[in-house]
């Protein structure tokens, strides 16, 4: 039986400084490794906390060894795989909030989020390029993908890494909460464990969703991270508001059995799909040409 | 839809971020204190609760800042409020300080009196700040905020404002659930700046009333025709639109005239927790 031992580090970035964060991945890996975990996971912008604003570039690094961080985490996922996010600068000095994962020494994977929210409390657009792919990935744990924050509140995002083969999602935010009712629950927790719970549902897949904890510029994040099974049950959740490493060991053999009573994958059509948005985007651009 | 139902809270959770927030806000720029006006009304004292809450009693310094006109029932209300959270006190009675101000000009309006009066107390509450070396906190609310009922660099001023997000129907819930007396919560509420003042009578709509109506404008984006289809009074929608646009200036830092290409204010823009 495939057991995966993982955990998310629920933590609380400082504000802009990169070196004080990687201490702070260094001692929960330091903790993950007494609990024997394989795949530690952290939240976006992890090495630099999230209302960055002008500060993006002063904090931003590229996804390579040459960056001393990067080299550091390099060195400590010989231990365990891991996943963090951060502000990446390319070539030609673009800036990304991208998440990275390592393995075994090795980046295996870098995701640029693809959906940087700019309406309400949001302002990434501004201060930050987009991503343009979705990817699964290869591990040693089987096919992963990543989505970063408000990439999982696009359907087409999981869907897109579900049909890559990605079986188990790793979604890692800086969720701030809002939205308050007579429930004990903030608005924003809410939507996120549902919409999380219904991917798991829907893809028969694992999603774990790594959230921050804290406060920068008035905003708090609410933390509560979960793990939901391919039968869309939680499996664990950690708590809300507070720092914690929730651990957990996932049976991925689950997928299979789930999948055996509930084939939505192999039934799934995405050549129709394709077929049909390809038809609806010819039309649209028709339409907005007749405009 | 009752809209009434929309502005209840859960006390649990709204308690937890605000503590949290005024814990984290503070002690990011090594502040462990705070300081506070306490005018025994119902927002400063759920200020004070909370910030008690936060830092523990002892950390927090409350001032009682009287007028001679002050209705001895507000201090009354604040000392029961300083027994409650174990918070210091201190009373400083602000007429000799303003008095001679208001001798110079005899014909001073009301609103030009109190806003004198509100803003010595800023000055009182900021200049404690260093003396207590703790960050000044606020006790505006959501309505206020948003109706411009309050003074400018007066009570609107602080470091950190835990309230400023809630109605005031809102603040009297949390109120309730953290502890503040219930004579407190029920009484009219007052500036107390002059004679007989009232925030509803001034207004001259009741904060319940008022509530409703800025949760559908503010909150859940109708528009003033929306508004007065789900049965508000045209001229009351009209009056409270007005006075947010009105008011717009007051919260918002002084406008800078931009010749640079890049000043403070339109992209010199990082964030006020930088580095913490």
């Amino acid at each position: 039986m495939l057991k995966l031992r993982v955990g998310l580090a629920q933590i609380s970035p400082i504000l802009g400084s990169v070196q004080e964060n990687l201490q702070l991945h260094l001692e929960r890996i330091e903790e993950a490794k007494e609990q024997q975990v394989q795949l530690l996971c952290f939240p976006e912008l992890s090495l630099t906390g999230y209302v960055l604003k002008d500060l993006v570039p002063y904090v931003a690094m590229t996804a390579t060894e040459s960056a001393p961080a990067i080299a550091e985490l390099l060195t400590a996922s010989e231990s365990m795989d891991l996943l963090f996010g951060f502000i990446e600068e390319d070539k030609r000095h673009r800036y990304y909030i991208s998440a990275a994962y390592l393995s075994q020494g090795r980046i295996v994977h870098v995701h640029r989020k693809v959906y940087l929210p700019t309406y309400g409390m949001f302002e990434e657009e501004r201060y930050l390029a987009t991503g343009d792919r979705f990817r699964a990935f290869d591990t040693r744990f089987g096919r992963l993908g990543v989505l970063v924050c408000e990439d999982f509140w696009h359907i087409s995002a999981p869907y897109a890494l579900w049909m890559d083969g990605a079986d188990v999602l790793l979604l890692i935010s800086a969720s701030p909460g809002r939205g308050l009712s007579p429930e004990a629950v903030l608005g924003s927790s809410r939507s996120v464990e549902l919409i999380n719970q219904m991917y798991a549902t829907f893809l028969t897949d694992f999603v774990l969703h790594c959230n921050r904890v804290g406060v920068e510029d008035g905003l708090n994040f609410w933390g509560g991270s979960t793990i939901f099974g391919p039968d869309g049950r939680l499996v664990a959740q950690a708590p809300y508001f507070e720092e914690s490493l929730l651990v957990a060991e996932l049976d991925l053999g689950a997928t299979r059995r789930v999948r055996m009573q509930l084939p939505l994958l192999r039934d799934e059509r995405p050549d129709l799909l394709y077929t049909e948005l390809r038809r609806m985007l010819r039309q649209s651009g028709v339409a907005s040409r007749e405009q | 839809m009752d809209i009434t139902q929309r502005l209840l809270l859960n006390a649990g959770v709204t308690r937890r971020v605000l503590v949290a927030f005024l814990r984290r806000e503070l002690e990011r720029f090594g502040f462990r204190k705070a300081v506070l006006n306490l005018s025994g009304g119902v927002d400063s004292s759920l200020s004070c609760f909370l910030t008690a809450e936060a830092l523990g009693g002892e950390n927090v310094l409350a001032l009682l800042l009287p007028y001679r006109t002050s209705v001895p029932e507000s201090a009354e209300h604040a000392r029961q409020v300083i027994g409650l959270t174990g918070v210091s006190s201190k009373t400083i009675d602000i007429t000799p300080m303003v008095e001679p101000y208001f001798e110079q000009f005899q014909q001073m309006s009301d609103v030009r009196r109190g806003n004198v009066m509100a803003r010595m107390r800023m000055i009182v509450l900021y200049d404690h700040s260093v003396q207590w070396e703790g960050l000044p906190i606020g006790t505006s609310n959501k309505t206020e905020l948003l109706l411009g009922y309050g003074t400018l660099f007066g009570d609107m001023a602080s470091a950190v404002n835990p309230l400023g997000d809630l109605y005031k129907t809102q603040v009297r819930q949390m109120a309730r659930a953290v502890g503040v007396p219930e004579a407190i919560i029920q009484k009219a509420p007052s500036a107390d700046l002059w004679v007989g003042q009232t925030d509803e009578g001034e207004l001259g709509f009741t904060y319940a009333e008022v509530d409703k109506l800025l949760y559908l404008l503010v909150d859940e984006r109708y528009k003033p025709e929306e508004a007065i289809a789900a049965g508000f009074d045209p001229k009351f929608v009209e009056t409270v639109v007005q006075r947010i646009r009105a008011s717009q200036f007051k919260r918002m830092p002084p406008i800078v005239a931009k010749v640079s290409r890049r000043d403070v204010g339109h992209d010199f823009l990082y964030p006020r927790d930088w580095g913490t």
